[in-house]
């Protein structure tokens, strides 16, 4: 009552306070509850028949198994993989930790599904290992899934969990030596038990991007059905929206519980506090058989890394994957002639979707952080719930919201955007939360106290003071725009194409080496755009603004 | 009524937690004339930040009011109160310089150009920060931002100025330096103020009157004589200095004051009022109060349990025959000489300074 009061007194932020309501209700709630509803209806009338089959039809339970067995692996593997990169990076004194670090960064940057392609080029029926060593093996389905998965998705561990080890305390495990344990033991009672939230945390983060691939998936999964290929085949292939729309229900409850227990258990149970004072970077030296053990298993992993990007490039030079690998030109050619319209209309969706992303992010970062109104807990949720909505569950929630008035986009470049603002901003959200958490409030208080305004104060004062955020949320939202596809693929048209669906087309056509040229160029739109938003804008906004830090 | 140039009537703050309310600020009913600085003075979590984030409207109040200049403001945002902070961690903006923050809260009110320059130069003048206007607070010394911070906050020249611990983050020295900086330029510009702090000796010095308070209520508000002389209750005269506190009774009344039974021994002290021949009342008695004479001569006989030495005074806790407790305070000790552990002693109380308390419930 009192606080419904108080916003009345303050316009500005009541109005902020709405609009993003009215935002985050359209673009995130509306399309999930349009899923909801269009699964539960059959022919117009009332009739959830396939959650009433669920249990009995193969065709419906199958792919939930398949997908829980595929993130449950790879999640295990993942995490696994992530800690030992981690621990070789943060804890040891091995040689290469530079190299190590870009190696197990690089395939966030680029679309998960250039593993895939990779995995295929090299192993699939026409690989080169496959045609050199006569083998008659299948890569497609279970082995292929969790291949591609885990070396796309397990940076997202590597990269958890080498924040968490840094920042524990090297005194803790020096006082556990001290004390007389062994270097094995410290390890076992110490560091790891330390680790443990965020061990969680990983498996958990990542089990949830295994489960919501898309990409992987429809490249390699083969025979082995999993859940967002078979409800995006249930809608543009059987035309059966309420089956699709069940499986992406479906696909939900097991991203959505992962999301819960990450955020809300996990989170809490964190032994880590960040102090604020940099912890003296301890470098144990590891013993010569440890080393050789990290060293082997981390090079083994980053070479197979190596080779397939190294693959996708080769492969993006031949006439025909498997069939003429001679050397050519011609793949890049197309792209940048047929192909420039893919280019072009990502790039202007992307550059139109970043800025506006960034801004959102940065905007409900701050009301969540520094103000005070009714619903604050609830904008802090529904911003970070698209974490958890599967981008599946998104896209086709888009194609049922926004196909008919009053909210009719379908066929525009809008809806792409939004797809990308919406699915996206959590990162710059996160990003900019953790950054305004570190700034002391009274510098905020300070500003409204003198007289300052909601939006004067957000742009003279907190905006500057979080810049870095902004560009990296900004950048992530581009980079995602030139990346993804499971989302996006529902609400592209003819007028309006991505290039990633273009790479996909090729891998239809069962024309690698032109869907290889596709991804290098993706590879270097990302590589540019990173390049460019860090560098030059990152400067710019540091010259205008951080001239006195 | 609302009363006085800032006026805070029956404010309440309860905290609610996941598992348990927390009372902040409880029923709080304060009155700060113009001019007038007032400060909240109470041990950490007794609510006196909560209390000045409520007048600056920084948290909502869970029932209460705030009126300032007889308007009430309880509901209006920070940004639209004529009030402005000096924080704790001073809150001064990183990435712009001296002169830039100083005239942050002017160019929000729109000034001509020139009247904010005229404005910022005289104010960092008068705190004595000519000269620095081009350098990022970064690079200024803790009692350089901190004159930062005042110079932001007077520059508006706000009806009510609000303090938070202010002085908390400096070196002892330079502590009394700037309380007395503080207090020259609030008297001079005549600045309606409500400091808060946990240091007594601060509160005293600064302050025209001092609201003591403890979990989140106000135990005694007055002038820095008035609360030392004759507190309110035990809390306050623990708080505010040393004190012991002594069982007596009274045993009679007349012109000179009251009659009471202390230590075995009567005698005659002021008469706070209240009292009836009879009644139970505990002395409270100032370590500096009392005399440390021959055995036998004074009021009462003591052995000394720990002696303790600081230089400019010796301090001495003594278990009197009557048994209870005593702690005394000696001026330059090296005049009277250090006495040591096991050492006898008679006491003797100053009558004046006796105040008596109703024993606690």
């Amino acid at each position: 009552m009192r606080s419904l009061r108080k916003l009345s007194h303050d316009p500005a932020l009541a109005i902020t306070v709405a609009v993003i309501f009215a935002l985050l209700g359209l673009f995130i709630v509306y399309p999930l509850v349009r899923v909801f509803v269009t699964s539960l209806f059959y022919r117009g009338e009332f009739n959830p028949k396939y959650f009433i089959q669920f249990l009995h039809r193969t065709y419906l339970f199958r792919p939930l198994l398949n997908s829980l067995t595929v993130g449950a692996l790879v999640a295990g593997i993942g995490t696994t993989i992530g800690f030992l990169f981690a621990y070789a990076v943060t804890r040891t004194d091995i040689p290469g930790k530079p190299l190590f670090r870009v190696i197990a960064t690089f395939p966030v940057i680029s679309p998960p599904f250039l593993l895939a392609l990779a995995a295929i080029l090299l192993l699939g029926n026409h690989g080169l290992i496959t045609e050199y060593f006569k083998l008659r093996w299948d890569i497609y389905g279970l082995p292929g899934l969790v291949l591609t998965e885990t070396l796309a998705y397990f940076p997202l561990a590597f990269m958890a969990l080498e924040g968490v080890l840094a920042s524990i305390d090297p005194a803790l495990e020096e006082s556990a030596l001290d004390l007389g344990a062994s270097k094995v033991r410290t390890f076992f009672r110490v560091t790891l038990p330390l680790a443990i939230p965020g061990i969680a945390s990983a498996l958990l983060l990542v089990f949830i991007r295994s489960l919501e691939d898309f990409g992987n998936p429809i490249v390699i999964q083969g025979k082995f059905q999993v859940l967002t290929v078979q409800a995006f085949l249930a809608i543009t292939g059987m035309y059966n929206l309420p089956l699709g729309a069940t499986l992406a229900i479906v696909l939900l409850v097991p991203t959505l519980v992962a999301f819960l227990l990450q955020r809300y258990w996990v989170g809490r149970r964190s032994f880590v506090t960040v102090t604020g004072r940099p912890s003296g970077a301890a470098l144990r030296r590891t013993s010569p058989l440890g080393k050789t053990l990290l060293l082997g298993a981390l090079g083994l992993i980053s070479g197979v890394i190596l080779l397939f990007y190294g693959l996708v490039v080769y492969g993006s030079f031949t006439r025909l994957w498997g069939v003429d690998n001679s050397f050519t030109l011609e793949n890049y050619r197309y792209v940048f002639s047929t192909g420039a319209e893919y280019l072009l209309d990502t790039l202007k969706i992307a550059g139109v979707a970043a800025p506006i992303g960034g801004v959102l992010a940065v905007v409900i970062a701050y009301l969540v952080v520094r103000k005070k109104f009714p619903g604050r807990g609830a904008m802090d949720f529904l911003s970070m719930l698209s974490f958890a909505v599967p981008g599946t569950l998104v896209g086709l929630g888009y194609v049922l919201a926004f196909n008919q008035p009053p909210f009719r986009l379908t066929g525009t470049a809008a809806i792409i955007a939004l797809v990308f603002i919406f699915r996206r901003m959590p990162v710059g959200i996160r990003d900019a939360v953790a950054m305004l958490q570190q700034i002391d409030p009274a510098i905020d208080e300070a500003a409204t106290d003198l007289g300052g305004g909601l939006w004067r104060t957000f742009r003279r004062i907190a905006l500057p003071l979080i810049a870095p955020a902004f560009i990296s949320g900004m950048t992530y939202i581009f980079v995602r725009c030139v990346t993804a596809i499971s989302a996006v693929i529902f609400v592209v048209s003819a007028q309006w194409q991505l290039i990633t669906v273009a790479l996909l087309h090729e891998v239809d056509n069962a024309d690698l080496s032109q869907a290889a040229a596709y991804g290098v160029v993706i590879i270097l739109v990302v590589l540019i755009a990173i390049l460019l938003l860090d560098q030059v804008l990152g400067k710019l906004l540091l010259r205008r603004y951080g001239a006195h830090r | 009524m609302p009363t006085g140039e800032l006026f805070l009537d029956g404010l309440t703050k309860v905290f609610r937690g996941r598992r348990e309310e927390v009372v902040a600020v409880d029923r709080l009913s304060l009155t700060v004339e113009k001019g007038e600085l007032v400060t909240l003075l109470g041990p950490s979590g007794c609510g006196k930040t909560t209390t000045l984030r409520l007048v600056g409207g920084f948290e909502d109040p869970t029932s209460g009011d705030v009126y300032l200049g007889g308007q009430r403001i309880t509901h209006l945002p920070p940004q639209r109160r004529d009030t402005a902070t000096v924080f704790q961690s001073y809150g001064l903006f990183p990435h712009m310089s001296v002169y830039e923050n100083v005239a942050f809260g002017l160019k929000v009110r729109r000034l001509p150009r020139g009247e904010i320059k005229k404005r910022v130069k005289e104010a960092l003048e008068l705190v004595g920060l000519s000269g620095l206007e081009h350098r990022p607070p970064g690079q200024l010394s803790g009692g350089q931002q901190q004159r930062v911070a005042l110079c932001r906050a007077l520059v508006t020249e706000p009806r009510v100025l609000l303090f938070d611990e202010p002085l908390s983050n400096l070196d002892a020295k330079l502590r009394v330096e700037t309380r007395e900086q503080i207090r020259r330029i609030q008297k001079d510009l005549g600045i309606t103020s409500l400091y808060v702090t946990h240091d007594q000796a601060e509160a005293m010095s600064i302050s025209d009157r001092v609201a003591v308070m403890n979990a989140g209520r106000l135990q005694q508000l007055g002038t820095p004589y008035e609360i030392y002389a004759h507190p309110a209750n035990q809390f306050v005269a623990d708080f505010i200095g040393r004190a012991n506190f002594l069982p007596a009774q009274v045993v009679g009344a007349d012109e000179a004051g009251l009659s009471i039974r202390l230590a075995g021994k009567e005698m005659v002290v002021p008469d706070p009022g209240g009292f009836q021949p009879g009644d139970p009342v505990v002395a409270v008695v100032r370590p500096e109060a009392v005399d440390l004479v021959p055995p036998g001569s004074g009021d009462v006989d003591g052995v000394i349990v720990f002696p303790h030495y600081t230089g400019s005074r010796a301090t001495y806790r003594l278990r009197l025959t009557t048994g209870d407790l005593l702690e005394v305070e000696v001026l330059s000790p090296q005049e009277k000489g250090f006495l040591g552990e096991g050492d006898r002693v008679g006491v003797s109380f100053h009558r004046k300074s006796i105040h008596l308390l109703p024993p606690d419930a």
